[in-house]
């Protein structure tokens, strides 16, 4: 599904390495984490891979699906099924949730050649899932995520994503800002997403998120790679011991 | 004194080639005190400070530039209501083109015809409210326009009127020079909705005098054409009694030079009054004023300015706006915010925001803002799937909402919005 190879970013602005080399393929149907302490470049994976401005590729690739996703607009990796929950989801004033919800779900189909989903369908579509994840019609009214809680912002880019049914599902630190509640509903709703076809890879700093989403492979990433993969016992000895064993076990 | 000199000759030589038009004795006497004001305040120069901002030389030529005429496929706006029809081509009534000046709870004559009869409401209204707002600041162009104005409507509300009045205003002629004047009496309790729609002329000055008697209600929504080289100066003058609902809001697209002022003085306590406004323009030939000066004469009332632009490709926005409120208006709340979009770096915002306060127990804000469309949005759409051209103009509609809410019919403001987005999709 997704294939990351040698891949190293620099900061535009400055003149700073971010990413160091990672490595990372990602098969149909998996639930990939990554782990690791701050700045160790787990963030910045992911707005490389969605194509936010200010990153500089100086070596290695990145397929979806075989196709070059560092070649494409971000517009155009949406297309290709490639799907970030942002970390800190913006607040646009003046656009409402339902317009801009309509609107990437249309442009989306008419990317890929399909009619636009009349609005009676649209409708009957997000309420339907905007229900599983508690998102009340109000929510849907008021413009994007402005005045929207911390959950209630993670809500709703589980439902973006649920409406968007993307293959590659990019979650960059879902989980924090989140009470228990919260993170059960997130966690429902993106297990409710899981199939076959479609592929996670949740970015975390806690193992808490991994009890209710069971991952299938867990990735530490310290200083711009990944420096240890494994199985979900991975993640508990994160939560037991800190980072500082493994950092020094691959030191 | 050398400057004075120089505009009152200025002024004097323009006027020369004026003559008053021939009415009936009320609107001679009128008029004739009107080019009185005119000839002491001198017409409006660059060098004025009411006019630091916005260049006057061709709103006082004496001819008016050709404006070539605007062609557009798409049906007339607010073609969907149910309204009456008044339209004037080219600044003269049209008869023909418009229905019966009558409709439930209202009274509606032409000026012209106005002016020969005696209608006391109008001879108490005719260029008495834009005297009145000669002071603090001398608005020399609206004495002009009560001097020299031979067609408009005068419009009394006695009731609650059934529809909206239209005032549909046609270009057909590319160097046509108009001058008119409308005034509106809102009767106590009564409530009209009034519409302007198009470009006037390739030159015009339009006038609107409004008294809204207590507990009336008076909502205008103007949409000011789309002819790229038209001019235009337009003053609205008010005067709002208790209880009382003022809302204006104007929108314009194109035209090189356009100067809209709107002058409200509310008097009796409890009143609302509402002025907005949103512009779109691209390029360097357009230039965009807004001037308004709210006074606020009474108790716990609410008055609120709110102005959007979009500006691209060298265009120029200007924004004047001042909250006035006299001694005594106690428990004031005044609003104003005016902001602008610039879409790349030529184009330019000028504003100069003002509140001036005598009482001690009111509540006003004012911002003013510019900026460019928020790249953190435009990403986050992007990643969603959105192309940047449909981003933007959703983000740009959603910077010009703010002005467009201010409109109580959404029925109208949907019709706007649609105007607009099809503006913004050609001009992406």
């Amino acid at each position: 599904m997704l294939e990351i190879k040698n891949l190293k970013v620099a900061l535009e602005e400055e003149d700073k390495q971010i990413l160091k080399g990672v490595d990372l393929t990602i098969e149909p149907g998996s639930m990939h984490a990554i782990m690791g302490p701050n700045g160790s470049g787990k963030s910045t994976l992911s707005y490389v891979l969605s194509g936010k401005d200010g990153y500089e590729v100086t070596e290695g690739a990145a397929a979806l699906e075989g196709a070059d996703l560092l070649d494409m607009e971000p517009e155009e990796r949406a297309a290709a099924g490639l799907f970030l929950a942002f970390q800190y989801p913006v607040e646009i004033p003046g656009v409402g949730n339902m317009t801009f919800l309509r609107t990437a779900v249309n442009a989306q189909r008419k990317s890929r050649g399909e009619e636009e989903l009349s609005a009676a369908d649209f409708l009957k579509e997000v309420r339907a899932k905007a229900k599983s994840l508690k998102i009340d019609a109000d929510m849907l009214k008021r413009p994007v995520n402005v005045g929207f809680s911390g959950g209630e912002k993670k809500r709703n880019e589980i439902l973006q994503m649920a409406m968007l049914e993307p293959k590659m599902c990019v979650l960059d630190e879902t989980d924090s800002g989140l009470d228990v509640d919260a993170m059960k509903l997130v966690a429902e709703g993106v297990n409710a997403l899981r199939s076959e076809g479609r592929s996670f890879l949740v970015i975390t700093h806690y193992q808490r998120l991994l009890d209710h989403i069971q991952p299938d492979f867990v990735h530490i990433m310290a200083d711009g790679k990944i420096v240890k993969s494994g199985g979900p016992e991975l993640a508990l000895e994160v939560e037991n011991n800190g980072y500082a064993d493994i950092l020094a076990e691959v030191a | 004194m050398a400057l004075a000199k120089m505009k009152a000759d200025a002024t004097e030589a323009r006027l020369s080639g004026l003559s008053l038009p021939d009415g009936a004795a009320w609107a001679n006497a009128a008029r004739a005190e009107a080019m009185d004001r005119v000839r002491r305040m001198g017409l409006p120069t660059k060098r004025d400070e009411y006019w630091k901002y916005t260049d006057p030389t061709t709103l006082t030529a004496p001819d008016a530039a050709e404006a070539a005429l605007f062609h557009n496929d798409e049906g007339p706006l607010f073609g969907a209501v149910d309204r009456l029809k008044i339209v004037f081509v080219d600044g003269v009534f049209d008869a023909d083109a418009s229905d019966d000046l009558a409709g439930e709870g209202v009274e509606i004559a032409r000026l012209a015809d106005a002016m020969a009869a005696d209608i006391h409401w109008a001879k108490d209204l005719y260029g008495v409210l834009e005297a009145r707002g000669q002071q603090p600041v001398e608005r020399p162009l609206a004495a002009l326009n009560t001097a020299m104005a031979t067609d408009g409507v005068v419009i009394r509300a006695t009731g609650k009127v059934g529809k909206p009045i239209n005032l549909i205003y046609l270009h057909k002629d590319v160097s046509s020079d108009a001058v008119l004047h409308n005034l509106v009496k809102v009767e106590a309790g009564a409530e009209v909705t009034l519409l302007e729609t198009g470009p006037a002329a390739a030159r015009f000055s339009k006038q609107l005098e409004v008294e809204v008697a207590d507990g009336g209600a008076f909502h205008h929504v103007r949409a000011q054409g789309r002819d790229h080289e038209r001019r235009a100066v337009t003053h609205c003058f008010a005067r709002i009694g208790a209880a009382s609902t003022f809302k204006s809001f104007t929108l314009t697209f194109n035209g090189v030079l356009t100067r809209n002022e709107c002058v409200l003085e509310i008097v009796g306590d409890e009143a609302i009054a509402h002025v907005a406004g949103a512009c779109v323009g691209d390029g360097g030939d357009f230039h965009h004023d807004d001037t308004v000066f709210i006074t606020h004469d009474a108790v716990n009332c609410e008055s609120r300015q709110v102005f959007k632009k979009v500006l691209r490709n060298g265009a120029t926005g200007v924004f004047q706006g001042k909250i006035l409120v006299k001694e005594g208006a106690q428990k004031t709340d005044g609003y104003q915010i005016s902001q602008s979009l610039l879409l790349d770096e030529d184009s330019q915002f000028l504003a100069k925001p003002e509140l001036e306060i005598y009482a001690d127990d009111v509540a006003c804000s004012h911002g003013s803002t510019s900026g460019a469309i928020d790249d953190d949005a435009l990403f986050y759409l992007r990643s969603r799937g959105v192309h940047p051209d449909e981003a933007r103009t959703l983000l740009t509609l959603a910077f010009l909402a703010e002005a467009l809410e201010e409109i109580d019919n959404e029925v109208l403001a949907d019709d706007l919005r649609d105007r607009l987005e099809g503006w913004l999709a050609r001009h992406s």
